[in-house]
């Protein structure tokens, strides 16, 4: 056998090579900022150097065809640096305002939409689902293309009252992450389990240990060592799948999805706020899940009319309480949105608070 | 030419729309590559039967021990894979430039790179900041690899092990960053990789670094460890765009959208003749009349009215950092945010990084010796409580820490005369 080689342990590497050189040469000396229009930012550094930023929408999961366009349209019409931001938008920065709108241009005439800047409905921040996750209950890059073809106006204009970030995950591990609106699998029936694999494929100690609510446990079934669920105490989680895949908690008519809204990463204003569920039951309706972009739009409606200027959706939520949320916005509420998890009671309303 | 294309009716219809889609992406890579054929086969039958398809394994490269997400599929009939040119689609986590910078020319060549090894198919990025290479063999794992890591590319992080990392814009583009963040971030990975590369932790651990309270990597609710930047002294101020706010938005505007946002009532709008000269108080004229005042003692460093007047308000000059620990996703116990753990440390001079890296690694040690199986350090703290973790850190408590005191009698102080002693000390210190 050939000798191996030694992997160069090089870690992150250091951006700057790859960097526009204007922002390497103000690198840590920018003072000012704005937004002449959707889709394009505009920075000024101490030197009085200037670069106009212009954003694009992209599909994430990317072909060559679409790399190299975009490569292309960095060297015919920007400057050959792009950068992404964390949904995947991608970034081309240009020092010569002149070549703001024939890139622009260049973007919409290949497909990407220019936009997701200030106060637009952002890209969707997403997972892998049916195209590489292990244990996915739907698809991730179809919902969100289906989802932001609905959402493509609100993308392109800046017409939301703040920022409106945006996730979907494919199981209730919810990689997709915190956002103002999430959409997450959530699942309504325990685990099917398959016992003649179990005891091949599981390490069944740790399978009981990962149950948040303690419903597993190793049992005989036909002869063979497994596991058995306590249907009664299941919460329908799904964290036992990924370490047992045996216990199929996919399921194709009762896994649906929920919607969950007011999650906020930025400390403006109030403390960061994890999102809060509004809506389940959703039919997981490949290939476009309208029932779910249905629902997104509804909510986003209500916001865009009702929420004052810099109102993220947990601010707006803050100041007309939980009852007009659910008011305004025409969605049932149910015992289902009433916490019951350790720590619920600080969710509940100990005050003589309330409006009419 | 690449073999017949399969029917794929449903993801069909995610071709048409006016956002980019990724349907007509991989159909063009099908034009020339069977495994792009074949993988459009398993999803279109997965969105058929609302079911996955892909199964782990073992598959890495060597000298590492993770990076590599194995998938193999798990659709067959007869004991044969139903669509044999995608049976093996691995995926290489690579981690990218800090803050996400490409030129051109990089991104061909890794387009090119993919081609040959892989699929074509390349996500920028995936949830934790890898650039994901999407679709390869188990035999050219290891070359495309090899390739990548002679470009000066290295492998990201997988399973229970530290994790690829990311930092905001930051100073590259951004008049709120308060610290280099792509340098913290170099610093605190690349001193960790055996941590990355040789999974051994008792779960993942996740740094990330955001270069002001705006938090734009989602650090305090997505990282075990955040790195926040901000400032002590004043609110910096520009007179010039101070006034061009007042001028474009009027007085209404500044006084619902910046002073009546303003969480903690810092903020008030003055006659010039009367604002208050008083240590920590600052103010700037909007016109010529009346100035915005700040009592900077009271500000929370939100960074709200620094948004809404971006240059008319910036950071202070005294910059540094907060650090706060535990934030995680929902397994086991619940989603969980970040605690304060540092409300200030210095990160300017090479000796202030080196102390950043010093506390990442002692973080990480703690985590390593203490905390169960597939437990996270939100998790851990929860188990131990903020005080012991404080204790195996070295860290001294902090009113910052909390949001209010304990509310319950349930604790024993026999030593309380000696912890008000420790606090005098380090208040005279």
């Amino acid at each position: 056998m050939a000798e191996m080689r030694q992997p160069i342990e090089s870690g992150a590497p250091d951006p700057k090579p790859y960097m526009h050189p204007t922002m390497v040469k103000n690198y840590g000396k920018w003072v000012y900022h704005n937004h002449p229009k959707p889709g394009v930012l505009y920075h000024r550094a101490e030197s009085g150097d200037e670069v106009w930023t212009v954003k694009a929408g992209t599909q994430r999961q990317m072909d060559g065809y679409t790399i190299r366009k975009l490569a292309d349209i960095a060297d015919q019409y920007a400057e050959g640096f792009v950068r992404f931001t964390t949904r995947s938008n991608i970034e081309y920065m240009v020092t010569d305002e002149k070549k703001v709108e024939p890139l622009i241009k260049a973007l919409f005439d290949s497909g990407f939409p220019v936009g997701g800047t200030a106060n637009s409905v952002s890209m969707i921040a997403h997972t892998q689902g049916f195209l590489h996750c292990d244990i996915p209950g739907t698809d991730a890059s179809g919902a969100v293309k289906a989802l932001m073809d609905d959402l493509y106006e609100e993308f392109i204009k800046c017409e939301m009252p703040n920022r409106v970030k945006l996730s979907t995950s494919c199981c209730e591990i919810n990689c997709g992450g915190q956002a103002d609106i999430a959409i997450i699998m959530q699942h309504t029936k325990p685990p099917k389990i398959n016992h003649d694999l179990v005891a091949n494929v599981c390490e069944r100690p740790s399978v009981v240990a990962r149950c948040p609510v303690a419903a597993i446990r190793p049992a005989l079934v036909n002869g063979k060592p497994s596991l058995e669920v306590d249907e009664k105490k299941c919460i329908c989680c799904g964290a036992c799948y990924p370490p047992c895949p045996p216990m199929q908690i996919n399921d194709p008519e009762h896994s649906k999805l929920a919607i969950w809204v007011g999650g906020k990463n930025s400390n403006a204003r109030s403390r960061p706020t994890f999102h809060k569920l509004v809506a389940s039951g959703l039919p997981n309706n490949a290939p476009r899940w309208p029932e779910v972009s249905e629902v997104v739009k509804k909510i986003l409606g209500v916001y865009k009319a009702d929420a004052r200027p810099w109102e993220r959706m947990a601010d707006w939520i803050e100041r007309i309480g939980w009852p007009g949320f659910f008011e305004k916005t025409g969605l049932p509420f149910t015992k289902y949105h009433i916490d019951d998890w350790k720590g619920h009671r600080h969710t509940l309303n100990a005050s003589a608070h309330i409006r009419f | 030419m690449a073999k017949k294309m399969h029917d794929t009716p449903m993801l069909d219809q995610l071709e048409s729309g006016p956002w980019p889609s990724f349907v007509t992406g991989l159909k063009r890579m099908a034009e020339k590559n069977d495994m792009a054929v074949d993988l459009l086969g398993q999803l279109e039958t997965s969105y058929r039967n609302t079911k996955g398809y892909w199964k782990g394994g073992t598959v890495g490269v060597f000298g590492y021990g993770g990076g590599v997400i194995p998938r193999f599929t798990e659709l067959k009939e007869n004991g044969k894979p139903v669509y044999p040119d995608a049976a093996e689609f691995h995926t290489l986590r690579i981690q990218p430039p800090a803050g996400m910078h490409y030129t051109s020319k990089l991104l061909r060549d890794m387009s090119t790179l993919w081609e040959k090894y892989g699929s074509g198919l390349i996500a920028f990025h995936g949830q934790s900041g890898d650039i994901m290479f999407q679709g390869c063999t188990t035999a050219n794992v290891q070359p495309a690899f090899d390739e990548l890591n002679e470009m000066g590319f290295d492998m990201g992080g997988a399973g229970p092990a530290l994790r690829t990392s990311m930092s905001c814009v930051g100073a590259a583009r951004c008049e709120m960053s308060c610290y280099d963040e792509a340098r913290a971030l170099r610093t605190v990975i690349n001193n960790n990789l055996d941590d990355m590369h040789r999974p051994a932790l008792p779960y993942k651990f996740k740094f990330k670094f955001s270069g002001c309270p705006n938090d734009c990597v989602n650090a305090i609710q997505r990282s075990d460890m955040a790195t926040i930047g901000t400032w002590r002294d004043n609110i910096q101020v520009n007179e010039k765009l101070a006034k061009e706010y007042l001028a474009t938005h009027g007085m209404d505007k500044l006084m619902t959208d910046v002073v009546g946002l303003c969480p903690t009532k810092a903020l008030s709008v003055k006659k010039i003749g009367e604002v208050s000269k008083a240590e920590g108080m600052s103010s700037v004229a909007v016109n010529d009349t009346h100035a915005l005042q700040i009592e900077n003692h009271n500000c929370v460093r939100c960074m709200h009215c620094l948004n809404v007047m971006p240059g008319a308000l910036l950071p202070g000059k005294d910059r540094g950092v907060s650090i706060m620990i535990g934030g995680k996703g929902v397994l086991k116990i619940g989603a969980t945010m970040g605690t304060m753990v540092i409300p200030f440390m210095k990160l300017e001079s090479d000796e202030d990084y080196e102390k950043l890296n010093e506390l990442a690694r002692n973080v990480l040690d703690f985590f390593a010796e203490n905390a169960l199986e597939h437990e996270r350090t939100g998790e851990m703290i929860d188990r131990i409580g903020l005080v012991n973790f404080l204790d195996g850190i070295g860290l001294e408590v902090n009113p910052n820490m909390i949001l209010e005191p304990r509310t319950n009698p349930y604790f024993r102080g026999d030593d309380w005369d000696e912890e008000v002693a420790k606090w005098n000390e380090r208040q005279a210190g």
